[in-house]
């Protein structure tokens, strides 16, 4: 265990993962409870055309993706704001047509990426000091933001129209929101992967969003599940030798069954709706 | 300045996509009215208050609150209160009956700011006053309906409003808890709060209310609660409904001729 830790890339990986971990725990309340996953989903298959157009350009391909993931953000708030298409629609469609550009990009590359497959998939091991720094930038910056608006994200999550109308922007405070999601998404891909990372923003709201009914405890168990899963996820991919995006999420997924397990949820509802 | 209505609707029209949900509907309300909204299900009612609140921006016609355009209210918005319908809201969302209550207040708090102790006060004073102060620590998932009710009038009031919108906030309630919340209306009233109430209830609502308006995507009728009489029944059940009154109008009895859907009192002679 202390061998392990004083290898540079496990410190590195293991500093990163934690902040990733609480990071996405944290917005993860606001997409389980405001129903948000299918769009976190659609956000994070967006940064795949991002990357693959930095990878294209020869720029940092966190830089691209970012830019893609707001774009892509605001373009689904938008147009399911208008009220002419549902949201779930607005995400399908945005969903498989940035990931086609990003299909598209690669086939314009000359030879194969090995780098591009560590962003599909998350290669925390290759995390560079430099993605460390960014990490820490861009988490805090999102957890700050989250700390001054705390009343009033919870308010539109909650109640939307009556924050509305009691003078809290609702409409920007939500754009605002997507674009928290955008950036824990992007910060995130290099440890879990594009296709996995939606799980680790929401499995870990889930699993806390079944043991207590007070939003701040939500939020904090939800960190409890989300740093366990990748820091216990990344020690156990190292040694067992597998994948350590699919590990954390695996690990995440089983702590959300034991708390669906022991949810008093579950125990409150009448005995004819369990199953 | 004083007689300034403080809601002013003209030909007003709202629309979702291509259904006219509210057409051509005019109404004026003064400061200090206490005004009942009724009209049967699907007539608009909610519709009407979301104009009033800003939520929703009518196709056609001018809308003003406090002498301004809801949506242009900004600071002086914190000044409406609004009891949504039920289930307007997630009722499993992990958060307690206080916390809701102090939500009223966000807005006056303004963005970045914590609430103070005035803040929380007022929370507890508006939770006192409807009778809910004992339920600060519970979550909303585990009040019964009538109690929740109360939380979100609480959450109104908090914010010690000079309007007050409430839609439907009997509903599922029963007789007794109905009549103390028309009570504590009526108390709101004296202290010079202008109040709307979408109700079904109409004989009880009857009876404390100064004026009735009656919409069925039109405005159909507006006035005392006395002189509206008839023409809130057919308001409510169609032109073809007859009125039998017996004294006061809280024993009105409806026979409609014809439509199956509305409820019926037979008279005894008719068996
Ligand atoms: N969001 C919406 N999108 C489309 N149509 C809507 C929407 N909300 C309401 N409507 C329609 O507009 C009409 C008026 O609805 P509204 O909710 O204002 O009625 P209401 O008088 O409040 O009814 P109830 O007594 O059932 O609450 C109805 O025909 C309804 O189907
Ligand atoms: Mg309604």
């Amino acid at each position: 265990m202390l061998e392990l830790l004083s290898y540079t890339f496990m410190q590195r990986a293991l500093i990163a993962g934690a902040l990733i971990g609480a990071l996405c725990a944290v917005i993860g309340v606001y997409v389980v409870l405001k129903g948000l996953s299918f769009i976190g989903a659609g956000i994070a298959h967006a940064s795949f055309g991002g990357v693959a157009l930095g990878f294209l350009l020869g720029v940092n391909p966190v830089l691209t993706a970012v830019v893609f993931c707001l774009l892509t953000a605001w373009g689904i708030g938008l147009v399911s704001r208008k009220g002419q298409i549902k949201e779930d629609t607005a995400v399908g469609i945005f969903f498989a047509s940035t990931m086609a550009l990003g299909i598209l990009l690669i086939g314009l590359m000359r030879g194969y990426n090995v780098d591009l497959f560590g962003y599909l998939f998350g290669s925390i091991l290759a995390v560079t000091p430099q993605d460390v720094w960014v990490t820490i930038g861009l988490g805090a910056a999102v957890l700050g933001v989250v700390g001054l608006l705390f009343k009033e994200l919870l308010f539109i999550t909650f109640d939307p129209e009556m924050a509305e109308v009691t003078g809290v922007p609702a409409g920007k405070l939500y754009f605002l929101l997507l674009s928290l999601i955008a950036v824990t998404v992007v910060v995130s891909i290099k440890v879990v992967g594009i296709i996995l990372v939606s799980a680790l923003i929401v499995t870990p709201a889930a699993a806390a969003y079944q043991l207590t009914e007070d939003f701040r405890r939500m939020m904090a168990l939800s960190v409890v599940f989300g740093v366990g899963s990748t820091v216990g996820g990344l020690l156990l991919s190292y040694w067992l030798n597998t994948a350590s995006g699919a590990t954390i999420v695996l690990l995440a997924t089983l702590a959300f069954f034991v708390a669906a397990m022991c949810s008093p949820r579950r125990r409150r509802r009448p005995a004819l709706q369990r199953v | 300045m004083e007689n300034e209505p403080i809601i002013l609707l003209e030909h007003v029209t709202v629309t979702y996509q291509d259904l006219v949900a509210l057409e051509d509907v005019s109404l004026s309300v003064p400061p200090g009215a206490f005004l009942a909204i009724i009209g049967p299900n699907g007539a608009g009612k909610t519709t009407l208050l979301k104009t009033i609140l800003g939520l929703l921006r009518p196709v056609r016609g001018t809308v003003r609150v406090f002498g301004k355009a809801p949506w242009e209210l900004d600071g002086r918005r914190q000044r409406i209160g609004y009891v949504p319908q039920v289930m307007s809201v997630d009722l499993n969302f992990p958060v307690r009956a206080g916390e809701v209550v102090l939500m009223g207040r966000y807005g006056r708090i303004g963005l970045f700011r914590r609430p103070s102790a005035a803040d929380r006060q007022a929370a507890l004073r508006a939770m006192e006053r409807v009778g809910i102060a004992d339920l600060a620590d519970r979550p909303i998932a585990r009040l019964s309906g009538g109690q929740r009710q109360r939380v979100f009038l609480a959450r109104a009031l908090a914010n010690e409003p000079d309007l007050l919108l409430l839609d439907e906030p009997t509903t599922g309630v029963d007789v007794a808890a109905t009549e103390s919340l028309y009570e504590l209306l009526r108390g709101l009233h004296d202290e010079g709060i202008t109040i709307l109430v979408v109700s079904h209830d109409v004989g009880v609502v009857a009876a404390y209310v100064d004026m009735v308006a009656c919409v069925n995507r039109r405005l159909v009728a507006h006035g005392r609660p006395d002189e509206v009489g008839g023409n809130v029944l057919s308001c409510m059940y169609g032109p073809e409904a007859m009125l039998f009154g017996h004294g006061p109008v809280s024993h009105m009895v409806v026979v409609p001729s014809g439509s199956s859907e509305s409820p019926q009192v037979s008279p005894p002679e008719s068996r």
